[in-house]
Formats: structure tokens, sequence, C-alpha cells
């Protein structure tokens, strides 16, 4: 596993030097036809096999033999994981639903539309066609753009394991990198998230070198305006630190303000004071907070355009 | 699985990824292995309707598949796809590695978007890599094809 807050992303462009192997190790393959047959797969096959989603994070760590499990269960075959519907107030995601699906939701566009802004700045169009929502919330990469926009948004995950049912608030859920609260054998099936107030306003703005790159920082934000002030706030910033965060003293501060400079300036401290990020190829630790504290303003200043109220 | 209109069967090992299967087991050389890091898109095939990179798929994901790859445009008489015309006549190609993978995602954005713009072109390809052009003559390209394909006059924008 790569170290502290080195992502994958990083790993693949950093193998100039010498030779690394790019033929994944052995494994068997199975590819069960529903959900039950999957998750009695898992806990039967236990700490050696890993469920494969798109693979597209799953695959490289492979090629570089990072990870070598034995088994791969391909969820590929599995109905109940996909598909996006209304439930209540909330909306329900199956896991296995791609973000090139997510981006061509009219219902998530109508309800949810920083979920279709976070997709379309992941990686490229083909890993977007193959790249999944459970993929991208479960793995633990802090490079992730998912788990912070799910922690702005306060989802939560259905998971599926020998145990049974359980939800795990996305808040709960990021240990460290690479480490969830997932247990040995349970895999998400869905993400749920509440529906924001109509009129709400939202944006993921993310800095980054080049497409197909981890954010150098990146910030999620859901908000709603009451006569001009912040009524409501949330924040959630990426790569930042060994687990996405979810940064609720920023958005205290502005929550009753018009985001007046001020109130903005002690927003932009109290959200780089919880960042942690490592220095990488993608700039000096102080650099990256800085740059989080950035898309913190941009993202609250292009929510607060985009609601109405 | 179906590859260029033809059903394949073959046994692979689990750890086959799908560009060693398509270049090694049934000799298409048209998809390229670049960069090996689902970066550079010289790989990129269809599957299914989607443009995928076959660097980082395995072959037993695709079982049952419909693969489209490069070899599989032009026309059994030899007729060039409106792409591959395109990008003779629009110069948009120079060492040629990154093609293949180029005309496989535009074929798809294509079935997508019928007259995409100059920017959906742009944000289309954006997980193709080109060392040589510059993209400008790719892009050229891909409007020549668009336009071709619409059945409409293809109009080079004034520079």
């Amino acid at each position: 596993m790569p170290g502290g807050n080195r992502s994958i992303s990083a790993a693949c462009w950093l193998t100039d030097a010498k030779e690394e192997p790019v033929i994944p190790g052995p494994f068997a393959y199975h590819r069960p036809a529903s959900l039950r047959e999957a998750v009695a797969l898992l806990a039967e096959l236990g700490e050696e096999a890993r469920p494969l989603a798109g693979g597209h994070s799953l695959v490289p760590m492979m090629k570089l033999r990072l990870a070598t499990p034995a088994h791969l269960v391909d969820l590929v075959g599995v109905k109940e994981l996909k598909g996006i519907r209304a439930e209540g107030n909330d909306i329900v995601i199956g896991a296995m639903t791609t973000q090139h699906e997510l981006i061509g939701s009219d219902l998530l566009a109508t309800k949810i539309p920083i979920l279709r802004e976070t997709s379309l700045v992941i990686a490229d169009p083909q890993v977007r066609y193959v790249g999944t929502l459970g993929g991208n919330v479960a793995n633990g990469d802090p490079g992730n753009d998912m788990p912070a926009v799910m922690l702005c948004l306060g989802a939560s995950y259905q998971v599926s394991g020998r145990g049974g049912e359980r939800r795990i608030p996305a808040r709960e859920f990021y240990q460290g990198a690479y480490f969830t609260a997932l247990e040995p054998g349970e895999i998400i099936t869905a993400v749920r998230i509440p529906v924001p107030p109509s009129g709400h306003g939202s944006a993921y703005e993310k800095l980054k070198r080049k497409v197909g790159d981890y954010a150098t920082a990146a910030a999620a934000v859901v908000l709603t305006v009451s006569s001009g002030n912040i009524a409501t706030c949330s924040i959630g910033l990426t790569n930042v630190a060994e687990t996405p965060l979810w940064a609720e003293e920023a958005a205290r501060i502005v929550v009753g303000s018009a985001l007046d400079a001020a109130s903005v300036k002690r927003a932009v401290s109290a959200a780089e004071a919880i960042t942690a990020p490592a220095t990488d190829n993608r700039g000096p630790a102080h650099y990256r907070t800085k740059m989080a504290g950035v898309m913190v303003a941009r993202a609250l200043a292009r929510a607060k355009d985009r609601a109405r109220g | 699985m179906t590859v260029n209109g033809e059903a394949v069967e073959a046994l692979v090992e689990p750890r086959t990824l799908l560009i060693h299967f398509l270049r090694e087991q049934l000799n298409l050389t048209g998809p390229h292995i670049g960069c090996d890091t689902s970066h550079c898109g010289a790989c990129t095939v269809d599957l299914d309707g989607k443009s995928v990179k076959s660097c980082t798929i395995f072959a037993v994901q695709a079982s049952g598949a419909d693969v489209r790859t490069v070899e599989g445009m032009a026309a059994a008489d030899g007729t060039l796809h409106a792409l591959q015309e395109g990008f003779r006549e629009m110069h948009g190609l120079q060492c040629g590695f990154c093609t293949p993978g180029m005309i496989m995602r535009a074929y798809r954005l294509l079935q997508e978007i019928s007259s995409p713009t100059e920017d959906e072109i742009r944000q289309g390809i954006a997980g193709n890599l080109c060392r040589c052009t510059g993209y400008q003559n790719i892009v050229k390209a891909i409007q020549y094809a668009a336009a071709k394909i619409s059945g409409v006059p293809f109009q080079e924008a004034a520079e």
C-alpha cells in the first residue's frame, strides 16, 4: 500500500526510475449473479479475496503488485447493485452505478447537481464509463473525489456482509488512507443521500495539474440561503489529509453571514487548520493547505451564486 | 465475446489484460500499449457501447461483450470510416501512435453527440494523449467526420 497520502496515481507516475511489473499476479476470477452469492463468496474466500467494481483503482494497484489478491469477485453481474432511485426524501444509488451514469442522470441533475459536477472532474471519459460510485467511496483512497462530497451531503453507505446488512454514515466511514469501517468480506451495496432542500446551492472546486489527476486540493460545498444570508452550510475537503475531511467549524462560521469577506476569511482559516496534506509531487504541504483554503472560498462563492432564497 | 463483428472464443488466464488478449491472441495490433497505467488512451477500444482503456480491463471481464477495435472501422471493401478519412484529410496524426485510440474514442463520442462543439470534442478526448499534433488537427479530423456522417459540408473554422 502506498504510505501516507501518496496516491496510486502518484505511484504510477513515479516509476521512471526503475522497471515495475505491469502484469498483475495470478488470481481466480469469480462472477456471481446475485448479491447473496457475492456476499457468500467474499465471506467464504476471506481476506484473500477482493471485490472488483470498475477496477480502475484496483487493477493499476495489481499491476504494480501493491495488491495481490488470490481471488477477484467481479460484481458486474449483480443487478441489485445498479440503478438510481428516489426513496422518500433520499436518493439511493446502487454501488455499481458508473460515473458516466451519474453524469447522465436527469434525476440527479435536478436534485443533487453536485454529483454530476464532481463526476465530470473524475479522471477522464474512458475511466468514467467503468469507474463506479461504490468503488470510489469504498476504496479509502484520500485522492478519490466522491468521499468528501458524501461527507458534505451527509450520505450513508448500505453495507452487506456475512453478518447481514447495516448502514454506515459516510462521516464515520473513513479511518485512514485505505482504512475504512468496512469489515472483511463486507461490500457497499448502495449510497443513500438525503436530498438537499430545493433551492440549495452547491459546488465542487478541484485544483488539479491536468485532466485525470487527483486533486492537489478540492472542496465540496452545499448551502442554503435565506434573505441573502447563509442559512445552512456543509463543507467537505478532498486529498488534504489521510482521509476526506468534513469541515464542520468552517461551515458553522459562515452560517448567518452574507458570505462577507471577513466571514469567508475566518472559514478559510478554520478549514486550513484541519488539513494535514502530504508533501508530494502535487506540491509542498503548506501550498496544498493554502489551496484547500482557496478551493473553499471559491466553492462557497459559487454555491451561494447558485442558491435561491 | 464478439470482436469486430466476429464471434471469438478463447481460454485465457484470468490475469490476462484485454489489450494483451487483443494484440497477442487475436493479432489485433491496432490498439497500442502506451503508458500501461490507464492514462494515455492509446489502448482505447469500444466495449458494449463504452470507450474503455483495454490495459486496465481483464479479458475475462469482457467475456460475452461486443468489442470493436480500429481494425473493425473500415468497410469490408476497404473504404475508410469517416473518422479514418478525417484523420487522413485533416492531417490528424504525425507519428500515429495515439491514432487508433483517438479514433475509437471519437467513434463513441460521435454516437453520443452527433455534432459536437470544439469544446465537447476536447473534453471528449481528454483521456487520450497525443505528443505530436498539439490536438488542433485531431479536433479538425473529428469535426470533418462529424460533418461527413451528418451529411453536411465540412467548414474549417477560421484560424
